[in-house]
């Protein structure tokens, strides 16, 4: 056993053991809404925080896209120093306890840690993420909301379009700056993807709005029910309006579809539609919900992220009783983030790999009743570098389904753009912008997935900070 | 929050409210639409087209029917009452230009956002042809509106219960035949209806504007769930719409698509009109006994 109240030997450090993250019982889980990982337990965290190499060079940081402190803030938990762990999150990012959720960190900040490289084993790594949760929570269950120092009025105004991660991190730098900061969003919620896309039992939406309680503080303004391209225009917001500056983090747009015979009949869902539905409509608490949610036993999932792991996994909560994951290649290039992944599995979701949706069957009131796929199997790597999968030919079988849920991603949105023709876009319609955000409209900046295509919400955070930086320096005259 | 600053019942089933919406009222055109939600917690979004709107009040009208449980909580609102959350206005204004002579074909509740685009038509100095129909007498709106813009009323029912007992169709094809001949046909009304008057106006090549209204979530162009087949391709009725060529459209698809839910709405829809007897005998009884 080790003394982990004395000074530790790096020696000493690797051999703690990796904490396991608790979490609901996958057999209860399955048919309930809460939150499936529990969090560490004050002594695990200590553990973990222990596991900490506390590297000089720290490879983590610079893994990590919004450059969090991240040796800084475990060494204070493994001192204990709560508070002092998250005032050091908090300096690079305002949302611990959403990324401490969300973040794909074998992609990131773990995928370079050297307790992980050290042990050979990417899974050993320091939980970095479990750790930002626990600090955060630890804080939501313990303290009061510590919101940020405000530095004075610079009289400057800022519009914000979009409440979700990109802009709600735009919004937190500029607010701390001094800048009058207000934020429209269409919804009726501020939040965004975190509210309306990414489940209750992933991401709890109090959560979510607690920390956004946080820029209320701030003195940033939210304005829902506002569609900035059709309620108001830019050119209002900036000439009318007074604004010197604005900032589009307006999100993904429309859903993708396979372009398959068959995805019109009734039954097939965007999972954005299906998402939208369960979390934001809350069409899951039944009896309460005036939304209606399409009823389906056995459901197919398309597609291999983290929002078809959404998807399947809430269909399983919403009463499905088989819920297949179709997707064309193996489990090793899914996108999903690997804890998802186990997850599902663990929920009983069914992957079905190497296989892909050739078209949807109806039946003659055109309801969904079985989906036709292919087999594949992987070929020569192709330009992202994965090996591309090839079709079997005469592979053709059917999967009997009343519920075909479509996960392969967004088009950009096409409402600002059709509304602003001079915003330049590339041919995907993504806003094109320099490395500091800024478009080619004057004063106009943008980021998060209306730039980068589908992405993360750690990568739409880093953006908005990106952009809200070259705002500042645009607004006080240096830029 | 958007108060209620009047409230009109026009039939049994139809309402019409005019509610503070300054932004909406400013920006709005022939043919947009905006989503109600009664309010944040667990009532419904809804696409509810714009009737007409005074920019002066900041006040939009918005004219529906009861047709499942949230038209009817909507319906429950007073006066002085309001709606937590309306957004728009939305979907793409309907194209209006000079054509020369255009027909506007009304169904029903289709009179309602017809209104302003027939309005427009006339401003851009179009000879205006106006077709309102309905099943019976009582299910007629706006008559007295178009009336005072239309050059021409023409009003049918199903029934013969006022005025011609026809289908639109009927008058439509009529002044197809006639001549000169309409330059433009616009239709909104029930799905059925839209599909028949683009059958009527194919045959002659008269370009028809159908105005579809679709299940919708967002209605920013994010869901996907108002998508419809229209000349073969996929195009979502909130941002690609809500007006299409009315002789692209897949109307079987679209029709077999607005069923989705067809049992829970019209379980949810029986359920308020329990309600609503329970709560009028109730209201009787007390009356009986002081």
């Amino acid at each position: 056993m080790i003394d982990t109240t004395k000074k530790l030997t790096p020696k000493e450090r690797l051999a703690i053991p990796p904490q396991e993250m608790p979490a609901q019982d996958p057999i209860v889980r399955r048919r309930n809404m809460e939150e499936v990982a529990l969090g560490y337990t004050e002594e695990q965290a200590h553990l973990e925080a222990l596991r900490c190499l506390q590297c000089k060079n720290a490879p983590c940081i610079a893994s990590c896209p919004v450059r969090i402190d991240i040796p800084g803030f475990i060494a204070q938990i493994a001192e204990g120093n709560y508070k002092e762990s998250l005032s050091i999150l908090r300096e690079s990012n305002l949302f611990p306890a959403i990324c401490g959720r969300v973040c794909p960190q074998e992609v990131q900040c773990q995928s370079t840690c050297t307790v992980g490289r050290s042990l050979k084993d990417i899974d050993k790594a320091v939980s970095i993420g479990r750790l930002e949760r626990f600090a955060a929570d630890w804080e939501r269950l313990h303290g009061e909301l510590e919101v940020p120092s405000v530095k004075p009025p610079t009289g400057k105004r800022v519009a914000i379009i979009g409440s979700g991660p990109a802009g709600l991190a735009a919004a937190a730098d500029l607010a701390k700056e001094g800048h009058e900061v207000t934020i429209f969003e269409a919804f009726h919620k501020p939040g965004g993807v975190m509210i309306y896309g990414i489940p209750e039992f992933r991401l709890p939406k109090a959560i979510v709005q607690r920390e956004i309680e946080i820029l209320g503080r701030m003195g940033v303004k939210i304005i829902t029910n506002f569609l900035v391209g059709r309620t108001r225009s830019l050119k209002d917001l900036l000439e009318k309006d007074g604004f010197d500056a604005i900032f589009i983090g307006s999100g993904a747009g429309l859903p993708k579809f396979m372009g398959i015979p068959g995805e019109n009949l009734v039954g097939v869902f965007s999972a954005n539609e299906y998402l939208t539905r369960a979390n934001l409509m809350k069409a899951y608490e039944k009896g309460k919900a005036d939304t209606p949610i399409y009823p389906a036993k056995r459901v197919a999932v398309l597609g291999g992220g983290n929002v078809a792991m959404d998807a399947a996994r809430m269909a399983v909560r919403l009463g499905a009783e088989e819920v297949f994951v179709i997707y064309r290649r193996t489990e090793k290039e899914m996108p999903a983030r690997v804890e998802e992944v186990a997850h599902a599995k663990e929920e009983g979701i069914i992957f079905r790999f190497l296989e892909n949706a050739k078209r949807i069957l109806g039946d003659e009131k055109s309801r969904v009743i079985g989906i036709e796929c292919l087999s594949y199997q992987l070929g020569e790597p192709d330009a992202s570098g994965r090996r591309r999968p090839v079709e079997i030919p005469g592979s053709e079988h059917v999967i009997e389904v009343d519920s075909v849920i479509v996960a392969i991603g967004n088009e950009s949105h096409p409402l600002l753009l059709q509304t602003n023709p001079e915003i330049a876009v590339d041919k995907h319609g993504h806003i094109i912008t320099d490395e500091t955000g800024k478009t080619s409209m004057d004063r106009v900046y943008a980021g998060g997935d209306i730039v980068l295509g589908s992405a993360t919400v750690i990568l739409a955070m880093g953006q908005g900070r990106r952009a809200a930086a070259s705002i500042h320096a645009f607004l006080m005259g240096n830029g | 929050m958007h108060r209620i600053v009047s409230k009109k019942q026009l039939s049994e089933e139809v309402f019409r409210i005019t509610v503070e919406a300054p932004f909406i009222a400013e920006a709005r055109k022939p043919g947009q639409f905006v989503i109600v939600q009664r309010n944040s917690d667990y009532a419904e979004r809804i696409p509810l087209t714009i009737a007409d709107a005074d920019p002066s009040r900041g006040t939009i009208t918005l004219i529906f029917q009861t047709v499942g449980k949230s038209t009817h909580k909507l319906a429950e609102l007073e006066e002085g009452d309001y709606i937590q959350n309306i957004l728009g206005p939305l979907g793409r204004p309907t194209h209006i230009e000079k054509f020369g002579r255009v027909v506007c074909v009304g169904g029903g509740i289709g009179a309602a956002p017809m209104y302003p685009i027939a309005q427009g038509m006339k401003q851009a100095g179009n000879y205006l042809i106006v077709i309102l129909g309905a099943r019976t007498k009582e299910l007629i709106i706006m008559e007295e509106e178009m009336r005072a813009l239309a050059d021409e009323l023409i009003v049918v029912t199903d029934d013969g219960s006022y005025g011609r007992k026809a289908l639109v169709t009927e008058p439509l094809k009529e002044l197809c035949q006639a001549s000169p001949r309409p330059d433009c046909v616009v239709a909104i009304g029930p799905p059925i209806m839209m599909k028949f008057c683009a059958e009527t106006t194919r045959p002659f090549g008269i370009k028809t504007i159908v105005s579809l209204n679709t299940i919708m979530i967002d209605g920013t162009g994010m869901c996907g769930g108002c998508r419809v087949t229209v000349g073969g391709e996929t195009k979502f009725v909130c941002v690609d719409g809500p007006e299409f060529d009315g002789h692209l459209v897949d109307f079987n698809n679209m029709m077999l698509r607005l069923s989705a839910y067809k049992e829970i709405e019209q379980k949810a829809h029986e359920e308020c009109h329990l309600e609503m007897q329970l709560k009028e005998m109730k209201s009787t009884k007390g009356k009986g006994n002081p």
